[in-house]
This record gives C-alpha cells, structure tokens and sequence, in this order.
C-alpha cells in the first residue's frame, strides 16, 4: 500500500532523510519511532505529498507522491504534526469544508461530518471556534478531518500529543479499530503506544532506518540471547559459579553486588527458558531468591539499544516511560 | 468545481472575522469625504445657476460629482486592496493550514480560484454598497448611468488587477504585514509610471505610459469602454494570476 524506494531529502546542507526504504502492506498499522528530529515528520511529508524528495521515490497505493500527486491526495488522509486549523472557524464548518475539498456527495456530507465528530469525541464542541479549543480538543479536530472521506490510507504525525491519559487511550483505541480496513502509518515518541497499537515498527535515527519488524522480531533481531536479571542473597562468587552450571546458560554476568546480596543477568539462547531452574537451584543451595525477570524483551529496550546504544537499558527506559 | 469550497471557506472566514466588516466600513468611510464636498460644492452651484442661466450650461452631475469620484475610489483601492489579499496566502503558511490544503485532493488551480474570486466577490458587494453615491445624486438630478455604470466596470477590473496582484505577493511570504506592504508598493509602482512617462521621449513613453495602471481608468470613468483598456486589465489579472499559480507549484517542486 505504501511503498518508499530509498527516499532521500535535504534542506539544503542538512540532510533530514537519507535512504529510507519501507513497505507497508494493505492494512497494516505502522509505527514510526524516532528521537525528535530523526526524520520522522519529514518522511510524512513526502508521503503525504506536501513535499518532494530530493532523491528516491515513494508510492502510496501504486501512484506516484510526486508525479501522480493528485491521486495519491484523493487516497490519504493527513495529519500534520501540531494540527494546524483554522482558528476563525467553528468545528462543524471547518470539517465540513474539508468533507467539500476532498469531494463528499453533498448529501453525504452532513452524515460524515457527525459521523467523524461522534468517533473523535468533538461533537459537543461542534459550534465553538477551534481557536478557542483546548490543545486536546484541536489534536482531534485534526484527527477528525483526517478520517473524513474515508481515505484508505492514514498517515498520522503525533496523534495523541497534547491530550491526557483517558482522551489517549480513546485515540488509541480509534487507531486500532481503524487498522484492517485502512492502512495506518503514524509517527510518535512515546514508546508504548507503538507496542499497543502498531502491528510493526520503523525505527527512523539521524535520517536513517536502523531497525525494522514487529516487535518480536525486532526484540530478537537486538538481543539474540533471553536475558533474566536476578537478584539473590548469598556469597557472590559462589552464585556465579552455579549459575554457570545450569545447562545452556552461555553467559552470567554480575552487574551490581552489595552486602549479602548480588544481582547478576544470565544469558542462554532463546527458546531455551532457564527460569524454572534459577530458584531450584537457589533453595538447593539455601540461598535467597529476592527478584527475577526477563530483560530485553520490550520495545523500550530494543529502542534504547538501537538509538542510544546504551547498554544498561533498563535504568533509562524508566525515565523514558516516566516522561510518556 | 474544486474551487467551491475554498471560496465558501475565504468567505467565511472573511465574514466570521472583523475583517469584511471593517474593510468595508473604511472603504465607504474614505470614499465618503471625497463625495460629500463635491455634492455639496454642486449644489450651490446649481443654486447659483438657477440665477444666471448661462451658467446651467456647464453643470453636469456626472461629470462634476461622480466622474472625479470614480477617480478617487480607484486611487483609495490602492491602500484598499492590500488589506483584502494579505492574509490569503501568507496566513495559510504562518499558521501551518497550507500544509493540509497542499495535501487535499485540489488542484492548485482550484485554491487560486476559490480565493481570487472570494477577495473579487468581496470587493464587488463593497463597490455595491457605494452605488449609493450615485443613488444620491439621482434621486436630486438626472444622472447618465450608462457613463456611471461603465466607471464602475472599470474600478471592478482595475479592483480585479489590484487583488491579483495582491495574491501574487501574499504567496510569495508567510508575512502577512510583507505581504500588506509588499502589495502597497507594487501597486503603486504600477502607479507611478504614468508619472515617469512625462520625462520619456518617443516610443518609450507611449510604452511607459500604456503600463501605467491608472491610464486606462480614463475611458471607463468618462464613459468609454475601450477594447484596449479591456484586455489590458484582463492581461494583468492573467499574468498576475499565472506567477501566483507558478509560486504555488514551485512549492511542490521545492518543498
């Protein structure tokens, strides 16, 4: 459905995108992830035609952005980032003007209109002027005009910025419903909503794409070994040892230690589950198990790994997830 | 029929907003102070005449009252115009909004239409609204129409020519103050030339002098509608018209 052949572009000196390939099949919801500024906005624009590349080509249902720009614009509905409206209109005329620009049969149009406002949550606001809306408010406006003409692909640039927790979840949700019938690519940095909504995942960094897939895929494209984390009360080396010895076990690695207790993360290759054995051992030994959890299994860690390239993921994913 | 809704849209964002109703108001305010002493000079005159008969002989309503004003509207259209055509492009930019009209399915042909004839139509029920001048004065004397109505075809297209070109700076910046001031200035460069014209010889000032804006409004406001002037103003409001079209495209060239 939307196809993009090694798409790059460039302000001038400043390279935005370089060499971006992706495919996203009929109905699929694709989540592009990226630090700000890593080319994400910039890759909608060219989809969304507002903006040539300067080298490659992109296609959305088999036309052409740029040569068969007309076609591809009666396909797609767009929300840029920060929604921009028209302040001096009311809700309801505003998308009813939209309705009339991408071509809804007159008679229709009114249904549509209060078909997208009852879905976005805004027909209570349908009268007043969007420049007196709140931001939450104006995110689905924008949301809203997007949908109108039930365009088959759906190209989102920040969706749930600005609106709070519960207004999130409904716009989540309204994005998941939307996925089979429409093809949906909407670009975020809050990483959990990707694992919830998106059936796959672009990682898009300095311009470039670093990793792509579902999320299972991805999780064991970075960290091809299960890591388990476990914290144990007990004479360090000794742990080690045994759980060297636990069959399969590749690596062990200690990575903090303080009196009695000392935490380390072994490593054994996936599909060989070395939980169930951990705290046998421990009890066998009179030890203390006091923790045990699998790493590198969420999109947080494969994101911090790829992007940041940090090592100690699990410390800085929770400040990322503190700040979504 | 792409442009529909981009000109029931500049129409009402025109009418929702102050804007309409205070361009309006200046308009009639201005052209008001030109009209009123002219009529009230006519009048004692024709006070006067009514003593020394001789002297009705050269009284002519429209000839002393609304000719010079047709004049003056034309010259109020200067300042006029820019406030009608700023805000269409250079607003849509600053705010962001053209990066969604840029993505619906309209030809740029279409927004360019939708919004030269939302700013025409606005500016023509304004031109309405002054018929009350010569109203007044019909209602007093017998006036010409026909020489009055083809006066006002000409501010309708001199008005046509202004608000093109206006288009034509507002897409060019995503200032709406630029766009104000840089359609002041080109407006009245086109002015102008006419003045220059004096200090040319030969061909050049008949060159100079036909470029001239204003020139043309002569056979209209005296009654004359000539070919010439007619398809001068309307290869201004084409040209014009066609660089604001090409500064629209270059932006999907460019990006």
């Amino acid at each position: 459905m939307i196809q993009a052949d090694h798409l790059t572009k460039s302000y001038g000196p400043v390279t935005a995108v370089q060499d971006v390939s992706f495919t996203v099949d009929k109905g699929q919801i694709v989540g592009f992830l990226g630090p700000n500024g890593a080319g994400k906005s910039t890759t909608m624009k060219i989809l969304s035609c507002f903006m040539p590349a300067t080298g490659g080509r992109a296609t959305v249902a088999g036309f052409d952005v740029f040569s068969q720009s007309l076609e591809v614009r009666r396909r797609i509905g767009y929300l840029p980032e920060n929604a921009p409206l028209y302040a001096d209109l009311p809700v309801a005329a505003y998308l009813d003007f939209v309705a009339e620009a991408k071509g809804v049969a007159r008679g229709l149009r009114r249904g549509k209109v209060a078909d997208v406002m009852d879905r976005c949550a805004i027909a209570d606001m349908q009268h007043r002027l969007i420049g007196k809306l709140s931001k939450g408010y104006r995110q689905r406006v924008g949301l809203a005009q997007a949908l109108l003409g039930d365009p088959e692909v759906l190209i989102l640039d920040e969706p749930t910025i600005g609106l709070d927790p519960r207004q999130i979840a409904d716009i989540r949700a309204l994005i998941k419903s939307l996925g089979g019938q429409h093809t949906v690519i909407l670009s975020t940095h809050i990483l959990p909503e990707v694992s919830m909504v998106c059936d796959s995942v672009i990682i898009i960094h300095r311009g470039r794409i670093v990793a792509q897939g579902t999320q299972s895929e991805l999780v064991q494209q970075v960290f091809p070994a299960a890591r388990v984390e476990v914290e144990i009360t007990g004479p360090a080396d000794a742990i080690g040892q045994a759980l060297k010895s636990i069959p399969g076990v590749t690596a062990v690695e200690a990575v903090a230690a303080s009196d009695g207790t000392a935490r380390f993360v072994v490593e054994a290759p996936r599909g060989r589950d070395v939980r169930g054995e951990i705290p046998k051992l421990v009890t066998a030994r009179g030890w203390g198990l006091l923790e045990l959890h699998t790493v590198g299994l969420s999109l947080e860690e494969v994101f911090i790994r790829v992007v940041a390239g940090e090592d100690h993921a699990p410390q800085i994913v929770e400040s990322v997830q503190e700040t979504a | 029929m792409g442009w529909l809704p981009i000109f029931k849209k500049e129409m009402r964002l025109y009418f929702g907003s102050p804007v309409a109703y205070a361009v309006a108001t200046f308009f009639l305010f201005i052209t008001a102070f030109f009209f009123a002493p002219s009529f009230i000079q006519y009048a004692e005159f024709s006070l006067r005449a009514a003593m020394q008969p001789q002297m009705g002989q050269t009284l002519n309503a429209t000839e002393n009252i609304l000719r010079p004003l047709t004049y003056n509207m034309a010259v109020v259209l200067l300042f006029f115009i820019p406030m009608l055509t700023m805000r269409l492009f250079a607003e849509e930019k600053r705010a962001g909004t053209m990066e969604l009209l840029l993505t619906y399915p309209l030809r740029d042909g279409e927004v360019l239409a939708g919004k030269f004839l939302a700013a025409l139509c606005l500016y023509a029920l304004i031109l309405v609204l002054t018929l009350f001048y010569p109203a007044t004065v019909a209602w007093f004397t017998k006036i010409e129409w026909g020489a009055v109505l083809s006066g006002y075809l000409g501010l309708l297209l001199i008005g046509a020519a202004f608000l093109s070109v206006g288009l034509f700076v507002s897409s060019t910046t995503e200032n709406q103050i630029v766009a104000g001031f840089g359609t002041f200035g080109a407006l009245l460069a086109l002015w102008l030339l006419g003045w220059f014209a004096d200090s040319a010889q030969g061909a050049l000032r008949t060159a100079v002098q036909q470029t001239a804006i204003i020139e043309h409004m002569d056979g209209f406001a005296k009654g004359v509608i000539d070919t010439k002037d007619l398809i001068y103003y309307l290869t201004v409001i084409a040209f014009a018209l066609f660089l604001t079209l090409r500064s629209l495209e270059s932006k999907r060239w460019r990006g």
